[in-house]
């Protein structure tokens, strides 16, 4: 019922695959910054927080730039409906996690380092202060780590407080700031200016936590797993109709197939990949696979048997957009609002083709014209559910079949 | 507010400021203290962090007016959290809502009179394997049925 968050023993290629707590920061001091990034560019990593921007390249950027300070920022605002696995990486991996983070600060000459933590989260924080603690007796945290002359580096936790698009970068920094958690425009990007105008390298849990496997284990090991574009594994957050939701680490290329296979899911209709913000993948298409040319993913995998009405689906996901849009820009601001609308009335019936098309119309402006991802790509479900699901949401009794 | 209330609020706030540092980057950070002690954040409260950090009131109030976690009006003791994203939805949300309304006689985003409960729903806290999910103050629990979310509540009080 309670804090059952725990599980003893995971397996996985590459993230839960053993690990010795520190080993990668010795490695790294050992190696040298050129080296690291020579590893995680031959690695080809990419971001895991759903944009997919190659982790090496934005360390690189920071790395050359000069500057007085650079800030190692990892975020820990894991919002995204249907995602928890950085939840799993931060309670039950945290060497990983903050050991990523000291070797980011080390190659990219930072001494700062901060975890951005959902205020929902705050269930772990005196774990994780304990954990940092701990990792500053061993000298692998604070001044001269591990020996080495002049490396200092240090995390602070900083805890969000209930918004969703906290973790879109630049709303994150800006909230880091004491600001409203409004997106800024891009760019310039965090790389340039980021915290207090400062070059910031801003990283996903699960992107940090990987970067540890990579050093200790080699660029090679690591792309033995996944495809030739997406390498390595991935973390996803599997929940609804299966046997065994949870968090499983796959390899990228992974068919949604085996998907259901793996975690006992029957008679299912259709899976939600990335979350809200994601696509609508229905069964005629379960030999798409998990990548980030195909269907790409933070982790986010949510699964509906034959039970269930998509329209219903639909109008939850538009509901939190609706809620989560920080108002800034009139796309978004209104456009889930009319797409919310447009739900209800295909709900009651109360639609017409026409109008329909017009809030697909509405929903391509939406994707060009809002300022930051989630404005962007929240007409996602909206259009992937329509078009996927039209025969059962616009059956021939005229008002969606979801009267049920 | 009473004299006195107003200058301990003030002096709390000193001494938060102190620990802080008297720089915008602590607002969030002394506002969710205000928050947690308070249950809410006063508009004398937000003047006072105004007027101590040096910016301008309206900052605060939009800062504060932003985040679903800072109130600007009086909560309850305990806040409930009820997820109602789509997979705790699927998990059986329903039936913990009217547990919990049936339980504190209340609607969801109400305060019971004797200000010891409020019930508010939240997107998706990360618990979706496990859902039903609430968070109770800062305790998150799972796998909710009637029962355990009623029970719960009782040994909250
Ligand atoms: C609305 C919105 C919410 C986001 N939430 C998160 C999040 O919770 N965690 C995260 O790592 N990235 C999130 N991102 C993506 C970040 O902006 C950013 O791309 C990411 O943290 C970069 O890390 P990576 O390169 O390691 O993936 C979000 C983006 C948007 C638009
Ligand atoms: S797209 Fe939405 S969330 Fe992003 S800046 Fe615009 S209003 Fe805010
Ligand atoms: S949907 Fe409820 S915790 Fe994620």
């Amino acid at each position: 019922m309670e804090n059952n968050f725990k599980k003893t023993k995971r397996e996985g290629v590459v993230i839960f695959s053993p690990y010795e707590s520190g080993s990668s920061i010795k490695k790294a001091l050992e190696i040298g910054r050129e080296n690291i990034l020579f590893e995680v560019r031959e690695s080809k990593m990419k971001g895991r927080g759903g944009a997919g921007f190659p982790t090496a390249t934005k360390w690189m950027l920071v790395a050359a730039s000069r500057a007085d300070k650079k800030y190692m920022i990892c975020n820990a605002d894991e919002g995204e409906p249907g995602t928890f696995k950085d939840r799993v990486l931060l309670t039950e991996y945290p060497a990983l996690v903050f050991d990523g983070m000291v070797v980011g600060g080390y190659t990219i000459g930072s001494e700062i380092g901060i975890l951005y933590l959902r205020g929902e989260y705050i269930f772990m924080l005196e774990e994780l202060e304990d954990f940092l603690q701990s990792m500053r007796k061993q000298n692998l945290l604070g001044k001269n780590i591990l020996g080495k002359e002049g490396f200092n580096f240090d995390i602070a936790i900083r805890l969000g407080s209930g918004a969703y698009v906290c973790g879109e970068e630049t709303a994150l920094i800006e909230s880091l700031e004491g600001h409203r958690g409004e997106p800024r425009n891009r760019p310039p990007y965090p790389v340039n200016t980021g915290y207090m105008g400062y070059p910031t390298v801003v990283n996903n849990v699960e992107t940090l936590a990987s970067i540890p496997q990579i050093i200790t284990k080699g660029a090679d090991w690591f792309k033995a797993h996944g495809t030739d574009k997406s390498t390595g594994s991935k973390l996803f957050s599997v929940s609804g109709d299966c046997e065994k939701p949870g968090v499983y680490e796959l390899p990228w290329g992974t068919s949604l197939n085996e998907l259901v296979e793996i975690v006992g899911a029957t008679n299912t209709k259709a899976i939600q990949v990335g979350g809200a913000s994601g696509i609508c993948i229905p069964k005629s298409q379960f030999d798409r696979k998990l990548s980030y040319e195909d269907a790409s993913t933070g982790g986010s995998i949510m699964i509906f048997n034959q039970s269930r009405k998509m329209l219903k689906v639909l109008k939850n996901f538009m509901e939190f957009f609706v809620e989560e849009s920080c108002g800034q820009c009139t796309p978004c601001r209104i456009g889930n609002i009319k797409l919310l609308e447009g739900v209800v009335k295909i709900e009651k019936g109360d639609y017409t083709f026409s109008y329909i098309n017009s809030l697909k119309d509405l929903s391509k402006t939406m994707q060009v014209a809002s300022k930051c991802g989630l404005g962007q790509s929240s007409p996602n479900p909206f259009i992937s559910i329509l078009e996927n699901f039209k025969d059962e949401i616009f059956s021939s009794n005229g008002n969606g079949a979801n009267h049920a | 507010m009473l004299v006195y209330e107003k200058n301990s609020l003030s002096e709390e706030i000193e001494l938060l400021i102190e620990r802080f540092g008297k720089d915008r980057v602590a607002l969030l950070p002394i506002l969710q203290i205000i928050e947690k002690r308070h249950n809410y954040i006063s508009e004398f409260a937000q003047q006072e962090v105004a007027r101590l950090l040096d910016i301008h009131p309206v900052e605060v109030y939009s800062v504060v007016s932003f985040y679903n976690f800072l109130h600007r009006y009086p909560q309850g003791k305990n806040i409930v959290r009820l997820c109602k994203t789509i997979s705790c939805d699927m998990a059986g949300k329903q039936e913990i809502e009217k547990a919990l309304k049936r339980e504190l006689g209340i609607n969801f985003d109400e305060t019971t009179r004797d200000k010891k409960w409020t019930l508010e729903y939240t997107s998706c806290l990360g618990m979706c394997d496990q859902g039903p999910a609430m968070l109770v103050n800062d305790k998150i629990y799972t796998k909710l049925d009637p029962e355990t979310a009623v029970k719960i509540l009782n040994d909250t009080k």
